[in-house]
């Protein structure tokens, strides 16, 4: 099955020049080692497909239970630079927890998910 | 040596909530006052400012805040910490010395003043003794952009915070502080703390992290059961409860709205995160990773194990250069077919604009309503949809060409597709555009200067 990544997460996002930042936050403790296993750097980049134009990083908090993402050239140039409505990234949070992740039915209902 | 230390966060960007200093220092105890002013594109404001009177360049915000505090201040022994002094520090210490004198409180404190961080009229010393200061991210040299450079600052670490409330001061006033800086001097100066206690210097550096961004961190902008955070009207500030081994609780003063908890503390903590090993500021490169998260009972989320690496030979530079000019305006399209209206009209304006022989490098169109945030993740609108804003906007190095653009939207309304609306704030506004370049310099060559000023 499909379930939708923010039924697993939540998340905050920001900027520094021409990268946003993601931060993906496990709902739940036991969520964490599914995010780490689904969404991954290729998934991430994948989901954005044209609004992000350079690199995806990925960084592991186990402690936090949190995933951060960088998304290079994502903000039309960032700062005063940038035309967009959102030039400081501030909803690609939300933008990213759209993305599907795919989880068989055992796991979800191992998970409370179903 | 005091126990706890209680900084408090008063102002998470110039513009804030002008009501939560107030609220800090009046709603309970608190030892410091830690005021935020300054983002990238605030000091080549500042600068311009300074240019056009030299009495300015600060935030005034601060000094009408000081007119509203400082008796509580004195009264209550409250120390503050601000980089309101932008590129003219002086300039606003003695407009707060005017403000002690009005209210009758001359004679009673120390100004602390930090300078040292602006370096423009430094830049061609640097470029003549060959320093090499080149952009972190693309690697260009600054002499290719130094005639278009506006303004350029050092971002100053907690060092002369410390030495000023060392030497007495209760208002510490500089300009291009770090924003961490804030909350880790007071925490160094109580606590004895030097750069060789490198987990706690990361400790105190995270809990600036954590405050810095006002009440970001208590409930403010919080996606995790964001319905049910409480009273988010009467939001209560973050503060800081520091203990000397470098564990601290984040809390809010009671009797507030808003909420800290866990994943309150989170979100903030991965806010314009980049590698969670190595934040690096002046003062320490710490790790997030390293961070312990604890429920402390209601509204309080205990913060411990935090380690950090010594401190880099570099400061980072913020130079920012004029980068040409840009406008975005905006029309209301309603249903029937919003959507398809609002398209038509982005279509006839970009033919004009090409009739026009306009020039620009960038020229960006939005709809508000369809795809504005999410983009192509949000799929296509309802068909149904009861309206769209058209957002177009243009960049360009030749500022009568964006001009000229500013005169082409209103005339779509008797123009164009049906049913427009919402033109009533006039042409769109030309700007400037400020581009950044980050650079790096040893900490060798810039001199910090640190004053105490009766007041």
């Amino acid at each position: 099955m499909k379930i939708e990544l923010t039924k697993l997460a939540h998340a905050r996002s920001g900027d520094k020049g021409d990268t946003a930042n993601v931060g993906v936050i496990a709902l739940k403790d036991e969520f964490y080692p599914l995010l780490v296993r689904e969404v991954t750097e290729e998934r991430v980049k994948e989901h954005f497909g044209a609004m992000v134009k350079g690199k995806i990083e990925r960084f592991e908090l186990p402690n936090l239970n949190a995933l951060n993402f960088l998304l290079h050239e994502s903000l039309g140039g960032g700062g005063t630079l940038s035309l967009m409505t959102d030039a400081q990234g501030k909803t690609f949070s939300t933008a990213l927890l759209r993305m599907k992740i795919e989880i068989d039915d055992d796991e979800a209902k191992k998970l409370g998910v179903l | 040596m005091k126990q706890i230390v209680r900084v408090a966060s008063g102002q998470g960007f110039w513009g804030d909530l002008l009501s939560a200093p107030i609220d800090q220092v009046r709603g309970g105890q608190i030892d410091y006052l830690m005021l935020d002013y300054l983002a990238e594109v605030t000091m080549s404001i500042v600068q311009k400012q300074k240019q056009r009177d030299p009495n300015a360049g600060y935030a005034r915000d601060f000094v009408s805040l000081m007119r509203e505090i400082l008796p509580d201040c004195i009264e209550k022994n409250i120390k503050v910490t601000a980089n309101a002094g932008g590129v003219n520090v002086k300039g606003c210490a003695d407009a707060v010395r005017e403000v002690a004198k009005d209210l009758g409180l001359f004679g009673k404190f120390k100004i602390g003043m930090i300078t040292g961080d602006d370096i423009l009229p430094r830049l061609d010393e640097f470029l003549d003794k060959g320093v090499a200061i080149k952009n972190m991210d693309t690697g260009e040299s600054l002499a290719e952009i130094r005639d278009k450079v506006q303004s350029a600052n050092v971002y100053l670490g907690a060092q002369p915070l410390v030495e000023a409330l060392d030497k007495g001061a209760q208002i510490v006033i500089g300009g291009r502080l770090t924003d961490t800086g804030l909350t880790l001097a007071p925490l160094m100066h109580e606590f004895g703390w030097t750069f060789e206690d490198w987990d706690k210097i990361a400790a105190g550096t995270i809990a600036g992290h954590i405050i810095e961004c006002g009440g970001q961190c208590s409930g403010g902008n919080c996606q995790f059961d964001w319905e049910n955070i409480p009273d988010l009207a009467n939001i209560g500030f973050p503060i800081v409860e520091a203990a000397p081994n470098g564990e601290f609780v984040v809390t809010k003063h009671a009797n507030t709205g808003g909420r800290v908890n866990i994943q309150s503390i989170k979100e903030q903590l991965l806010y314009e995160m980049g590698d969670p090993k190595s934040y690096i500021t002046p003062d320490v490169v710490a790790d997030f990773t390293s961070i312990n998260l604890k429920d402390d009972g209601e509204n309080r989320v205990k913060v411990f194990g935090i380690r950090g690496n010594p401190n880099t030979d570099f400061y980072k530079v913020s130079i920012a250069y004029s980068a040409g000019w840009k406008a975005v305006g905006t029309l209301v399209y309603s249903y029937p077919n919003a959507f398809e209206k609002a398209q038509a009209a982005d279509k006839i304006l970009r033919q004009r604009l090409e009739k026009l022989g306009l020039q620009f490098d960038v020229i960006l169109t939005e709809f508000v309503g369809v795809n504005a945030t999410h983009g192509h993740l949000a799929g296509a609108p309802p068909k149904d949809i009861p309206e769209v804003q058209l957002r177009f906007g243009v960049r360009g190095q030749n500022k009568s060409d964006v001009e000229r653009f500013t005169k082409e939207l209103a005339p779509l309304i008797l123009t164009g597709p049906p049913s427009v609306t919402g033109f009533a704030g006039g042409r769109p506004k030309t700007e400037e555009i400020m581009a950044y370049f980050p650079a790096l310099i040893p900490k060798s060559l810039i001199e910090t200067k640190v004053e105490i000023i009766e007041a």
